[in-house]
């Protein structure tokens, strides 16, 4: 039987060193949905992909993807589970000395025995699904920002995976790019029958696409719900990080002594 | 004031011991997961194109000059007791034994060995090892191992291939410009030069050198922190560290290969 959660997030919480970074979260992911976890950045939400990826252990908790829990899976499990997963880093994280076949056929080669003309149909093919399939033969070097996160989608999912994570997908695009890569995630997740993790701040973009949202803030989850919920939340988090407000819960101001003390105002006139 | 520097003390003597442990349990999965580098092959030889047959410009052209200069310097001294003909003995001994394997290891480490470095160190700083990881590719066994080994196997043609160059500039400078005897020249170094003592010593020496630079170039990139000041800390490091290690592993090894012999 299918488990209809593909992730699932049990009181986890990590830290690096001495430095708790979260707290306590809980977070479900069902199939064929997109999700976003959004929060201010710093919040701990590239922490929460690398941990449902194995790439870090949770301190306390467990993280269950597919009905298996990481935290029981020797390395070799891991890599098993991580080629049902893909993930989509900040800024594409091309292999720059392939080129952009080269890398979206790189886990066909590393991990099946297809011969090079089915590699090569089926590299096509994932670039057709992102536009740029005329794009084959460059290098990493000569594409643009937004190019470079599609080569990095189609390369994401080469191997079919049932889960896609995205990191900060939004980051540094042009209007047009913002519009292509949201409607990408959204179609990608549809078709191919995905489920889909973004972690944003983005939230115009990412509310037009996503069926469920999750707030982190401060290592715990402060809020979720759909994308209409989360709209016309009155939650004062939810609402200044919504209509991006300049103050609010999460001050203008890093933590400071008196301003006064500071520029030694104090004691002068006297 | 005391209770701070001894804190810091004992901070920096953890970090010390942990840096070795890393540097160690590095060196020992890289070996352990050597097995992608001889299976498939051809990402080695990659490799090798890129530390070994991009290292043959710098490595011919300073191994013809470093033999003209000995050939020039040796002449001297030679004729002083008039014994020139044992140039080419001096020539050969010179470079086999010493000069080959440790100043085309120097020249590794600051050409190939810095450009490991960067390379791992960018690789990590734009995130491609975690990408990698992510695809179920292990970085150690795709990335670090295949450059392991093609510098373990590059080091010792480098250095042949400087010590032949430096032989031919001792002949170009002692028989054909200054006019040493060839017959004398070419017969006194056959007969000098011992295939076991000399040559071999000088392989095994290109190896051990192959070995702790490319180990040292791996490591210092794996471990540089991914910003543009970390990687270029990690390349200056690679080139300071694997410089004196090579120096004074030089020493260890000359002072066991050649003890006892005159």
């Amino acid at each position: 039987m299918q488990h209809d959660n593909l992730v699932e997030i049990e009181d986890v919480a990590f830290g690096y060193g001495a430095r708790p970074v979260l707290k306590g979260i809980n977070l479900t992911a069902r199939r064929g949905q997109v999700i976003a976890i959004m929060g201010s950045s710093g919040c701990g939400k590239t922490t929460l992909l690398r941990l449902i990826g194995g790439q870090l252990k949770p301190g306390q908790g467990t993280v269950r993807v597919a009905g298996e829990s990481l935290g029981d899976l020797d390395q070799a499990g891991l890599y098993r589970l991580r080629r049902k997963m893909g993930m989509l880093f900040q800024f594409g994280a091309l292999f720059t000395d392939i080129s952009v076949f080269d890398n979206v056929a790189f886990q066909l080669r590393e991990h099946t025995d297809l011969p090079e003309d089915a590699i090569r149909d089926l590299v096509l093919m994932k670039l057709h699904a992102v536009g740029l399939r005329g794009a084959a033969h460059l290098m990493p070097a000569e594409l643009s920002g937004g190019m470079a996160r599609r080569v990095a989608l189609a390369r994401a999912i080469a191997l079919d995976p049932m889960l896609v994570m995205y990191d900060e997908p939004f980051a540094g695009l042009d209007p047009i790019s913002l519009g292509v890569t949201g409607n990408l995630i959204r179609r990608l997740t549809d078709t191919l029958g995905l489920t889909s993790l973004v972690v944003t701040h983005d939230v115009q973009e990412s509310l037009k696409i996503v069926d469920y949202v999750y707030f982190v803030s401060e290592g715990v989850i402060v809020a979720e719900g759909t994308a209409d919920e989360i709209r016309n939340s009155e939650l004062p988090y939810v609402h200044q990080f919504v209509h991006g407000e300049a103050d609010g819960p999460v001050p203008f101001h890093y933590p400071a002594p008196s301003y006064a003390d500071d520029l030694r105002l104090r004691g002068k006139g006297a | 004031m005391l209770r701070q520097s001894i804190e810091n003390l004992g901070n920096r003597t953890i970090q010390v011991v942990w840096r070795i442990g890393f540097a160690t349990r590095f060196f020992l999965a890289t070996l352990l997961h050597s097995g992608t580098a001889f299976r498939r092959f051809g990402l080695t030889i990659r490799e090798m194109y890129f530390s070994g047959v991009l290292s043959l410009i710098i490595i011919l052209v300073s191994g013809l000059f470093v033999g003209m200069v000995l050939a020039l310097q040796g002449y001297e001294t030679l004729q002083t007791y008039g014994s020139e003909e044992a140039l080419g003995i001096l020539v050969a001994l010179s470079l086999v034994r010493e000069l080959g394997p440790v100043v085309a290891a120097l020249l590794f480490a600051s050409r190939a060995g810095s450009a490991i470095t960067a390379e791992i160190g960018l690789m990590k700083a734009t995130e491609q090892l975690s990408a990698m990881e992510m695809m179920a590719v292990d970085p150690i066994a795709r990335v670090v191992a295949p450059r392991f080994w093609a510098g373990v196997i590059s080091m010792p043609l480098l250095a042949a291939l400087f010590s032949a160059m430096g032989i031919f500039g001792g002949y170009l400078v002692g028989v054909q410009l200054i006019g040493v005897d060839e017959g004398a020249f070419w017969s006194q170094m056959q007969s000098a030069v011992d295939f076991e003592q000399d040559i071999l010593n000088g392989v095994i020496k290109s190896v051990v050198f192959g070995v702790a630079i490319t180990a040292i170039a791996l490591f210092e990139g794996y471990d540089a922190p991914p910003t543009a000041e970390g990687v270029s800390g990690a390349t200056t490091r690679t080139v300071v560290t694997s410089s004196l290690a090579v120096l004074a592993l030089d020493f260890v090894l000359t002072a066991f290969m050649f003890r006892g012999i005159s």
